[in-house]
């Protein structure tokens, strides 16, 4: 496959285009796409503006562009839930150990396999990617991870499936095709050894794929809940998403229930702040991604159409 | 590796030469040995009657039993069922992020383009938890957008979430919902590689942009899309554990058992560590099957498979 010609160049080489044909295709693509594009938003939309509005009046179908009845009430019951901001505090920590681990990991095994001068490499690559088809399934993978004695600790949380082979290969293809092999041999002569090579020529030259992979398991990673759920006893080390799961979910059966006053007053609190806490949750990671979005094009891209 | 056959001591100094790139691999390797390659051999148990206190090695066999045992329970045929039903469904919407990328590359690469790139892989970043606890917001028929919606005609809202007969659409139809956007990522990708020259000399020949959609576009995707159906196929009965957990609900039980949250329930919940394995390995040993099957049938019929 060719070299990857940016959108806009390609473009230019438009030729113009005045059938009858053409132009009705484009309208009917443009109205797809925007009806496409308002089923897309509008739920966000509704979360942002419910979460601001009175429970009643999004109950009762008030609610469709504007809050109606503008309230914070909804965050500052947030803000009296400890179990949240614990959570917080351990999904950060999760997040950003997990992702300087899963990094270095993925990243530097990515790189000894796209050389061609690795012996061994066709096996070794095999050794990786047979995991991904064939695993020993989650009672044995369990029993594992009792017997290192990493049930509910800080490590089970960052280090067991840190190895992920998808982002493996997507960063082998990034090194074989952007990292010219004659660095390597000018970087010989000089007497430079693969490491000091790795870490001081090819890291830096490869700020895209860190990027883009460093998002991949920053996302996974803020969003897990299953590891948790399985790996984890002691409440005071849960992540958010098991917090959340309590509050947005597994609470909804049961505050249904209860009755009398305090029950209605409870419920009418447990209502407002879940749309709060669907914002707070989701908004960090959210912001995130605008930052790494333009090493999307060479990051991802290249490591999926040579794929 | 013909010269290390031939030349074994070229072999080995090549090996010592770029030890950097072994000492590269080594953290990855060792991962993937520990929580990959161990827990394989604790398949073991599916053919054991596994006792904490004996441990894998000490307990004794057990045959096919479990297996057996499987069989002939009345949840084999409705969580097998329930699995492809939803497998199958997933499948049918593959072309859809394909169409969205067609018409992503169609749009000129303007304001709007971006935009609605950026809108339409927003809701990629929303956690499982999330997401689910969304769906119960929106969907409910008494509180939420959707009863609200219907309510503005003056209908009566069916109970999305807890229907056992719309269960597999409102899997399905919410993740397409989440991920489209993110899924149409690769197919973009592999259409920025488009050589200009094609589309200028389609122009010349008088082709339409319909044309070139269906001649040059088309047929340029079907590569990276046979690649990514044969993965999906290999994974046919592994759909995911997590999002199908919490959806559940006593209403819409009945089809909502599958194959990962039976294993999970029986496994960890109830601690019939082989029965679980089990059904764990009958799951992984189709899914390779089909993997090997639909890469086979791909590589006769089309030139592309995975290996």
């Amino acid at each position: 496959m060719g070299v990857l010609q940016p959108a806009a160049q390609k473009k230019t080489g438009k030729i113009k285009n005045n059938r009858t044909s053409d132009t009705v295709m484009e309208f009917v693509m443009y109205v797809i796409a925007a009806v496409f594009l308002l089923i897309l938003i509008y739920p966000l939309f509704f979360i942002v503006i419910a979460s601001f509005s009175d429970p009643s009046a999004v109950a009762g179908g008030q609610v469709w562009l504007f809050p109606k009845g503008f309230t914070l009430d909804g965050y500052k019951e947030l803000l009296r839930h400890d179990n949240i901001w614990i959570g917080y505090r351990n999904t950060i920590l999760y997040t950003v150990v997990g992702t300087v681990i899963g990094l270095a990991v993925n990243i530097s095994a990515a790189y000894a396999l796209s050389r061609k001068d690795l012996t061994g490499r066709k096996y070794i690559s095999l050794y990786f990617i047979f995991t991904m088809f064939f695993n020993g399934g989650l009672i044995p993978t369990f029993l594992t991870i009792r017997d290192f004695h990493l049930y509910d600790t800080f490590l089970v949380m960052v280090l067991p499936f840190s190895v992920g082979v998808f982002n493996i290969i997507v960063a082998r293809t990034f090194f074989q095709t952007s990292i010219p092999g004659d660095l390597w041999e000018a970087a010989q002569i000089d007497g430079c050894g693969n490491l000091r090579y790795f870490a001081q020529v090819v890291l830096p030259l490869s700020k895209a794929i860190i990027a883009v992979l460093g998002l991949w398991i920053a996302v996974g990673s803020w969003n897990s809940y299953f590891n948790a759920l399985i790996y984890l006893k002691n409440p005071d080390m849960y992540p958010l998403q098991l917090i959340l799961r309590n509050i947005l979910i597994t609470n909804q059966m049961q505050s249904g229930m209860g009755t009398g006053e305090a029950a209605q007053i409870a419920l009418r609190l447990a209502n407002m702040m879940r749309y709060s806490v669907i914002i707070v949750a989701t908004v960090p990671i959210m912001c995130v991604y605008p930052f790494v979005q333009k090493y999307f094009n060479q990051g991802v891209m290249i490591g999926a159409v040579k794929e | 590796m013909k010269s290390g056959h031939r030349y074994p001591g070229r072999t080995l100094g090549q090996i010592k030469r770029n030890w950097g790139l072994y000492a590269l691999l080594f953290p990855a390797a060792v991962l993937t040995l520990l929580f990959a390659y161990k827990p394989m051999y604790g398949v073991l148990i599916a053919f054991k009657d596994y006792s904490p206190a004996l441990g894998i090695t000490g307990s004794p066999w057990a045959g096919f039993k479990y297996f057996e045992k499987f069989f002939h329970s009345y949840q084999f045929s409705s969580t097998i069922k329930n699995t492809l039903i939803i497998s199958v469904y997933s499948l049918v919407t593959f072309p859809i992020p394909v169409i969205l990328a067609l018409m992503v590359n169609q749009m000129r690469p303007n304001r709007f383009r971006r935009f609605f790139q950026t809108v339409s892989y927003m809701p990629h970043f929303i956690s499982t938890v999330v997401m689910v606890g969304l769906m119960m917001i929106l969907l409910s028929p008494s509180t939420g957008l959707v009863g609200n919606l219907y309510s503005l005609f003056g209908k009566e809202a069916p109970d999305l979430m807890g229907s056992a007969g719309l269960f597999s659409s409102v899997y399905v139809w919410s993740d397409v919902w989440q991920h489209v956007g993110w899924d149409s990522i690769i197919f973009i990708a592999a259409l920025s590689a488009v050589d200009p020259s094609l589309y200028e000399a389609a122009t010349v020949d008088g082709a339409s942009r319909w044309h070139k959609v269906r001649y040059i576009d088309i047929p340029m995707l079907m590569p990276t899309a046979i690649t990514l159906l044969i993965l999906r196929v290999g994974g046919l009965l592994g759909v995911g554990f997590e999002k199908v957990y919490l959806m559940q609900n006593d209403l819409n039980a009945t089809s909502s058992e599958i194959l990962s949250t039976y294993v999970y329930k029986i496994g960890l919940l109830s601690s019939q560590y082989s029965f679980s394995s089990a059904i764990n390995l009958f799951n992984t040993v189709i899914n390779f099957i089909l993997l090997i099957m639909v890469n086979q049938i791909s590589k006769k019929l089309s030139e592309n498979s995975l290996w």
